[in-house]
């Protein structure tokens, strides 16, 4: 059994592990919960860092209401703007080239067994050249993933238990969750809706969504996410230099999430390297994920620039190599093929287009949610709209818009006590879905 | 830094096992090396080296490098073994060099599966057949076919099943699953990634140099005199045993009445055994391919396997974790269940695309093609195990695995290695990039096309004749 606190109510619900399908998937859910007293335990301990873990990630939860919700009401169609899950088709010569990638595995002169635990050369310099063009970052500062969820747990790995870390508040769930599990943080204090050890930095309306870093003690770790999620977000050059300032200062690492780079609308920063002097104390990470569709795929990519050194001068970059040979084996080579393709002149192209797509739903969302009198955050530079509902649980508006006019969302809470009062709402969504779930909406809350 | 071509006359390749664990600290060693794959697959090196003006004047973080990180003696084994090849190749340009080395396979993917991953592919480009996020712990009809095609007759379930991107991956997901306050216990010899997966979580002490072990690890070792089998009644408890069967890097695979065994030391101790089952289909004799095949072992044993070495999934990625419902940890919460949170929170799924190949290599016709891949390697290995024995080695392993494990008494592995680099122009692995139970051992791996094996053999032949 899991709990999920409300604050004013504790909810009981069956533990699930879920599949995060979609609609037309199959249901499955299977039942793990405390085993019967027959079962014979082993005498090893639960890891206590396991245990201070509150409930389940926020997203398989989402996923796991969005299916009772099916379950309950099966002949609704319920649209998913929840999850931040991409909708749109590959472009083809993205699709192609893994195609006919995977085809020549089959041949003598195509075969390719283990490739290199950093990423395949090409798509390396490709990235280097392409992304950070004019920024000086070289292709054997760039480490390819299979995606940024796994990256942020390889770079806990890297730091330790030790490291003490900021996050933004709201957050993406995963740097404080993969923080709990390396042991760097402390008990959850139900009271505050955080994890002791843990320093939160409060980003909301008040403080234009950057925090205020005078009043930010110091920490190893900095995670910061811009574009954000889930506030939609962009931070601005002047804030990104007060950050790798603060960070400088301190003798911090900022750990730089520019996942959402592709969508940025305005002057903001795509990368924390435009910032001077990032190179010696950020590391940035990002995802073929959202700007090409590749979230089944697969595909990611980590900066870890030469000038990056601990306190005794050893280079980070050299440890996070030894992480990469001996904790993972590359990312899949045909997602790499299929990498490669989104950045040439034509993939790029192709791929900006699908970006434009969510851009404009994006556009649509905030435009519905503003018509109806509500503060609206977000969507701009991020394919994320966040709705503000003064002095209401989070939680609860999430249910009774799931409830009211089955459209999925996430409730801000799940980011942290930051999100309290805030609904995140995805721009990800085929077009008629996302012109459907505004229209209901507006019925709902005008 | 900068970053310069790697020139053999500035290189210092010592051939001896106490500079290969030396000091890892960045004052000793300050060059970095980055290997680079070149088109005919060989790597090429790039070292770079920090000039010492820079390094004063250089501006540190304030954060203190993980201890763990810094514990670990070099770097790890198969990258060091590139690296001496990549350092051969540039010192012998001409030379036709053959790696059976890194157990890296070289036959192609049979065609129904790339044809599957092809498909897919094109699929994802379709409105109908685009997916985006898939399950964390895998797409339901491959974890079922999984469970019908490995463990139909010993009842592991698809929803036992968690598909991941290799078994290198899984095993550190499990590290972090355990925490750093287990102790653990490994074969010795072993491959790499349990030990070095283990310091970097903090599970162990410092590197001890007069025995070339890392503290609080338990080594049980594996030789000729025990058959490959641990005396298990002078092995510690330890909270976790990693066990490799078929053997990487011995070959030797544990017959049933040693595992059964092995789960009975686990029930007495109340440990929990990471069955690494990779090789599971180069079984030949009556041996076996599960640890689930012995009755109890669902409430002691995690089972890791991988499409690595079956379908040449190597580049692709894809591999399995079997964790039964019964397993539980001491308060009787069950193991499962916190794996699936770390796969969820620190993991995303293996590409969809790799799964698709997954699922057509478990078709009928994808078994079949596997089952060729794999007899193809096993000819391989016999034909070197033909060779060693012909000329008087003492050899072991090939029969149940891809490795022949050959014996050169009161030898330092790692000068056999490099004479025999030096004069066949074939890389091996030397036995105590292992663990110091590998050291007088060469693991040759069978993993190869044809004619460079029956070349390399001929050059064995000429060598030790």
């Amino acid at each position: 059994m899991y709990k999920i606190s409300t604050g004013s109510s504790i909810m009981h619900c069956p533990a699930l592990l879920e599949s995060r399908s979609r609609l037309k998937a199959q249901m499955e859910t299977s039942v793990v919960s405390a085993a019967p007293d027959y079962f014979t335990r082993t005498r090893v301990s639960r890891n206590v860092n396991m245990e201070k873990l509150q409930n389940n990630y926020l997203f398989p939860e989402i996923s796991s209401r969005e299916l009772e919700h099916m379950k309950k009401y099966p002949h609704a169609k319920v649209i998913s703007l929840g999850i931040g899950d991409t909708t749109e088709p590959l472009p083809e010569i993205v699709a192609l080239s893994m195609a006919n990638y995977a085809r020549c595995l089959s041949t003598p002169e195509g075969y390719k067994g283990y490739g290199l635990e950093q990423g395949n050369k090409e798509l390396r310099k490709a990235i280097a050249e392409t992304l950070y063009k004019d920024l000086q970052i070289k292709d054997t500062e760039v480490f390819i993933s299979d995606g940024s969820q796994s990256e942020i747990s390889r770079l806990q790995l890297l730091l330790g238990s030790k490291v003490t870390i900021a996050v933004q508040d709201p957050s993406f769930p995963a740097y404080i969750d993969s923080g709990v599990i390396m042991g760097q943080a402390g008990e959850f204090d139900h009271a505050s809706g955080r994890y002791q050890k843990i320093e939160y930095m409060k980003c909301g309306p008040e403080n234009n969504f950057f925090p205020d870093l005078h009043e930010t003690p110091r920490t190893d770790i900095i995670f910061f996410c811009s574009p954000n999620n889930p506030t939609g977000q962009a931070a601005s050059r002047e804030q990104l230099e007060q950050l790798v300032e603060f960070a400088q200062e301190n003798g911090s690492i900022i750990v730089y999430d520019s996942a959402y780079a592709a969508f940025v609308s305005d002057e903001s920063p795509r990368s924390i390297y435009e910032i001077p002097g990032a190179r010696k104390v950020a590391i940035e990470v990002s995802s073929f994920s959202k700007i090409a569709g590749f979230t089944g795929v697969r595909l990611g990519w980590t900066v870890v620039p030469d000038e990056l050194l601990y306190s005794d001068g050893f280079p980070v970059l050299h440890d996070f190599n030894r992480i990469i040979c001996t904790c993972f084996n590359g990312a899949s080579n045909v997602a790499q093929a299929g990498g490669l393709a989104c950045l040439s002149t034509e993939g790029l192209a192709a791929v900006h287009s699908a970006v434009d797509h969510y851009k404009e739903n994006a556009r649509i969302l905030v435009d519905s949610f503003t018509s109806l009198g509500l503060r609206v955050y977000g969507g701009v530079n991020a394919p994320y709209v966040w709705v503000h509902f003064p002095g209401s649980k989070s939680w609860d508006v999430f249910s009774e818009i799931l409830e009211k006019t089955h459209v999925t969302t996430v409730p801000g809470s799940g980011f942290g006590p930051g999100g309290e009062e805030f609904i995140r709402v995805t721009a990800f969504g085929r077009r008629d879905n996302i012109l459907e779930a505004s229209r209901r909406m507006k019925s709902l809350l005008s | 830094m900068h970053c310069i071509q790697h020139n053999p006359s500035t290189t210092s390749l010592s051939s001896s096992a106490s500079s290969i664990h030396g000091q890892n600290k960045f004052s000793d060693i300050r060059t970095q090396s980055i290997s680079v794959r070149g088109r005919d697959g060989g790597r090429s090196m790039i070292k770079c080296i920090a000039t010492s003006s820079s390094e004063k004047t250089a501006y540190k973080t304030q954060v203190s490098r993980n201890e763990n990180l810094a514990k670990l003696q070099a770097g790890y084994l198969f990258p060091e073994i590139a690296r001496r090849r990549a350092a051969h190749l540039l010192k012998y340009p001409d030379a036709h060099v053959i790696s059976l080395g890194i157990g890296d396979t070289t036959e192609p993917i049979p065609q129904v599966i790339t044809t599957a991953m092809a498909e897919r592919s094109r699929a994802l480009s379709t409105v109908k057949g685009y997916s985006g996020y898939g399950a964390e712990q895998g797409e339901k009809p491959l974890r079922a076919a999984i469970a019908s095609n490995f463990y139909a007759d010993v009842g592991i379930e698809e929803d036992d099943i968690f598909v991941s991107d290799g078994a290198k991956s899984d095993i550190s997901r499990l590290q972090v699953l355990f925490g750093s306050k287990v102790t653990m216990a490994v074969q010795d010899p072993s491959y790499p990634a349990y030990v070095d997966s283990s310091v970097i979580m903090g599970q162990t002490g410092q590197f001890q140099k007069d025995v070339e072990k890392y503290g609080k690890i338990e080594y049980m070792r594996c030789n000729p005199e025990n058959g490959f089998f641990p005396d298990l009644s002078k092995v510690f408890r330890t909270d976790i045993i990693f066990f490799c069967s078929p053997n990487n890097p011995t070959g030797s695979a544990a017959s049933r009445e040693q595992l059964i065994k092995l789960v009975q030391f686990a029930k007495d101790n109340g440990s929990i055994i990471v069955y690494d089952s990779a090789y599971a289909m180069y079984v030949s004799e009556n041996k076996p391919r599960s640890i689930f095949e012995i009755p109890g072992a669902k409430e002691v044993a995690i089972e890791v396997s991988s499409f690595s070495k079956y379908a040449g999934f190597t580049g692709v990625r894809l591999g399995w974790t079997v964790i039964p419902k019964e397993l539980l940890y001491s308060d009787g919460f069950p193991v499962a269940k916190d794996f699936n949170r770390i796969v969820c929170t620190a993991f995303n799924g293996a590409s969809n695309i790799a799964q698709a190949g997954g699922l057509a290599c478990l078709s009928p016709e994808g078994i079949k093609a596997m089952q060729d891949v794999v007899g193809f390697y096993k000819e391989n290995t016999q034909i070197i195990m033909d060779t060693f024995n012909s000329l008087g080695f003492k050899v072991y392993g090939g029969t149940n695995a891809p490795y022949v494990w050959v014996h050169f008494p009161g030898q330092s592995s790692w000068d056999v290695f490099n004479e025999i680099l030096e004069k066949t122009h074939v890389v091996t692995t030397p036995g105590s990039g292992f663990g110091p139970g590998g050291e007088g051992f060469i693991r040759v791996s069978a993993f190869g096309n044809r004619n460079n094996v029956l070349e390399a053999c001929s050059r064995f032949k000429q060598l030790y004749k």
